[in-house]
């Protein structure tokens, strides 16, 4: 029995026109110590998928099993990256990791050792010198660099990435992930990202898990990348078996798949309905 | 002297031409005028008072209040001497104090005013900024509230303060009462008008919190107390405060007006017996008492903007 399992996932938002099919019939197993990413062409439905994983969005038909068990809603055993940091803006870098840590281990850990876990996670993403700074002082890639401190300090089961570099410029976005895979070399976690970068894709992943095109997006093609670790971008920018990697997924992405030209509806996240307000 | 010492005397003096040269123009333009347009105005009651009338009078005033100040002083003092006489030919005598009834002064009535609307608009954020939490958390519970506070938001709350009145008068009763009844009718009245704007801002505050930090708090499992606490108070903090900036604004003013209906004590009730009066210095009179009601309500609002500085998270936001 794998790790991971999502299991037929098909979800149905309600729209004005009707009822949109957004996912159909997505099957994947992962392993534990896994390193998953999910690609394809925007509005094709890799947030909702990894929203159902999160459980902030209910499957419509089918589920998803976590060590054969059943999970319906969001928890910290499945902590989330957002592609916006989403750190709350008016806690501290610390704070903001410590909010996480005191929920998570509230029981388990007393409150010395719940400082000492802060702090290490904190300094896993090389971010102890800046711990009394607010969100609002630090880059954007510092932003990310916490929150994925706080994700990993939840100690999750899976790790979920949405779009995590999406937001950063190339260079920065870079660091992050040679960051990324020191850390994934050292905790081994379970980790679905999602991406556009096809490059980050093939250079992180141990699978990279192909979307086709929405509405009814399913899983298309699975790709192994047997390349050994550590990886380095710059040898692998020469290797051949790393080229063939990246031209099979550009070929998917790109020929077999091409978005077509006409813009399509995508209702890629459902928003609630929001309160519509008069201010006064 | 060298080019930037220069330059910085040119920014500093024009940041001082910006910050006080210009008010101070407009000020004295606006007393000219005023002095000039007054001096062909002629009511029932001789002239519009100019600037130097509304002046002089508002040095009487305090005059008028420093005197009743010491005729209250002297009566106290008289009372106590001849308790004291009483006393020293019979030990056992009871002796009473009775208290002072002089008339209330512009100070007196101007610290009534500020005590009733202070009382009101604490009440009012009491109820309103829960209300408000709990509406815009919930969708059900606002599509439940909103018609009821789309209702009262208009009415003036000049027309409650004859129900509050006799409701008062009704309800309140007491031999030895905490508040005189006034006081507990103008404040209900302030409250009543102090509710909505805070309501409505707090909702709009706590219902357009950012749906990421939401799923933040979903994943962490936040309680319900935690997440009010740490993310969707601090996050709907500017709305609710300029919710409280709305109503302390018009609390004041609806205090007014209130005081000069009612015939309740405070700066509303200072203006229409002065208007009653009808002397020769009661439009100078009634002028000093629009500048303090204006200045007061000036100082009102900066004081919930120290406020609001002092809770908010972001000290870099302009608060105006």
């Amino acid at each position: 029995m794998s790790y991971l399992s999502l299991e037929n996932l098909s979800i149905t938002f309600p729209t004005e026109n009707g009822p949109l099919m957004v996912l159909d019939d997505v099957c994947l197993k992962i392993s534990k110590g896994e390193f998953i990413s999910l690609i394809g062409h925007s509005g094709c439905g890799k947030s909702t998928v990894l929203n159902i994983v999160a459980g902030l969005l209910q499957a419509t038909q089918g589920g998803v099993l976590l060590e054969g068990r059943e999970v319906n809603d969001p928890g910290p055993d499945r902590a989330v990256v957002f592609q916006n940091h989403s750190l709350l803006p008016w806690l501290t870098v610390y704070e903001n990791v410590r909010l996480a840590v005191d929920r998570v281990f509230a029981k388990s850990k007393s409150k010395v050792e719940r400082h000492a876990w802060t702090l290490h996670n904190l300094a896993l993403v090389h971010m102890d010198h800046a711990l009394q700074r607010r969100p609002a002082e630090i880059s954007g890639g510092m932003k990310q660099r916490v929150g994925i401190a706080r994700a990993l300090a939840m100690q999750p089961k899976v790790l979920l990435m949405d779009e995590p570099f999406g937001a950063l410029d190339s260079l920065t976005r870079t660091h992050m992930q040679a960051s990324l895979m020191e850390i994934q070399a050292t905790l081994n976690n379970t980790v679905i990202m999602i991406t556009h970068d096809v490059d980050e894709a093939v250079l992180l992943s141990d699978r990279i898990v192909m979307m086709s095109n929405g509405p009814q997006a399913t899983v298309g093609e699975i790709l192994h990348i047997d390349l050994p670790r550590p990886r380095d971008r710059v040898t692998l920018a020469a290797d051949p078996t790393y080229n063939n990697y990246r031209a099979a997924v550009l070929q998917f992405l790109h020929e077999r798949h091409a978005k077509p030209d006409v813009p399509s509806s995508k209702p890629e996240q459902s928003e609630r309905p929001q309160l519509k307000l008069a201010k006064g | 002297m060298s080019k930037p010492s220069n330059n910085l005397i040119n920014r500093s003096f024009r940041w001082l031409a910006h910050t006080t040269l210009m008010p101070l123009v407009a000020l004295s333009l606006f007393l000219i005028l005023w002095g000039a347009l007054a001096n062909h105005i002629n009511t029932s009651l001789g002239k519009f008072p100019g600037p130097t009338q509304v002046w002089e009078q508002s040095e009487q005033l305090l005059r008028e209040h420093q005197a009743e100040r010491a005729r209250e002083a002297a009566f106290y003092e008289r009372q106590q001497q001849r308790n004291a006489e009483t006393l020293k030919e019979d030990p056992h005598a009871e002796v009473t104090i009775r208290p002072y009834t002089g008339s209330p002064t512009f100070i007196d009535q101007i610290l009534t005013s500020l005590l009733t609307v202070a009382t009101g608009f604490i009440i009012a954020s009491l109820i309103a900024i829960p209300i408000g939490v709990v509406c815009g958390m919930s969708a059900p519970l606002y599509q439940a509230f909103n018609p009821l506070i789309q209702l009262f938001k208009p009415v003036s709350p000049l027309a409650w303060l004859p129900l509050v009145t006799m409701v008062v008068s009704a309800v309140y009763v007491s031999d030895n009462p905490l508040f005189a009844k006034s006081f507990v009718t103008s404040a209900i009245t302030v409250t009543l008008c102090c509710l909505w704007p805070t309501i409505i801002n707090t909702t709009v505050g706590v219902a357009s919190v950012d749906k990421d930090l939401l799923n933040v708090s979903r994943v962490l499992r936040l309680g319900w107390f935690t997440k009010t606490m740490k993310i969707v108070l601090p996050s709907a903090m500017p709305m609710i405060f300029t919710g409280l900036r709305l109503s302390l604004g018009i609390g004041w003013m609806v205090l007014i007006a209130a005081e000069m209906l009612a015939q309740n004590p405070g700066l509303g009730k200072f203006v229409w017996d002065e208007f009653q009066n009808g002397s020769s210095n009661s439009l100078a009179r009634i002028m000093v008492a629009v500048f303090t009601i204006g200045f007061i309500g000036f100082l009102l609002d900066r004081s919930m903007l120290l406020l609001q500085r002092r809770v908010s998270w972001d000290k870099s936001a302009v608060l105006r």
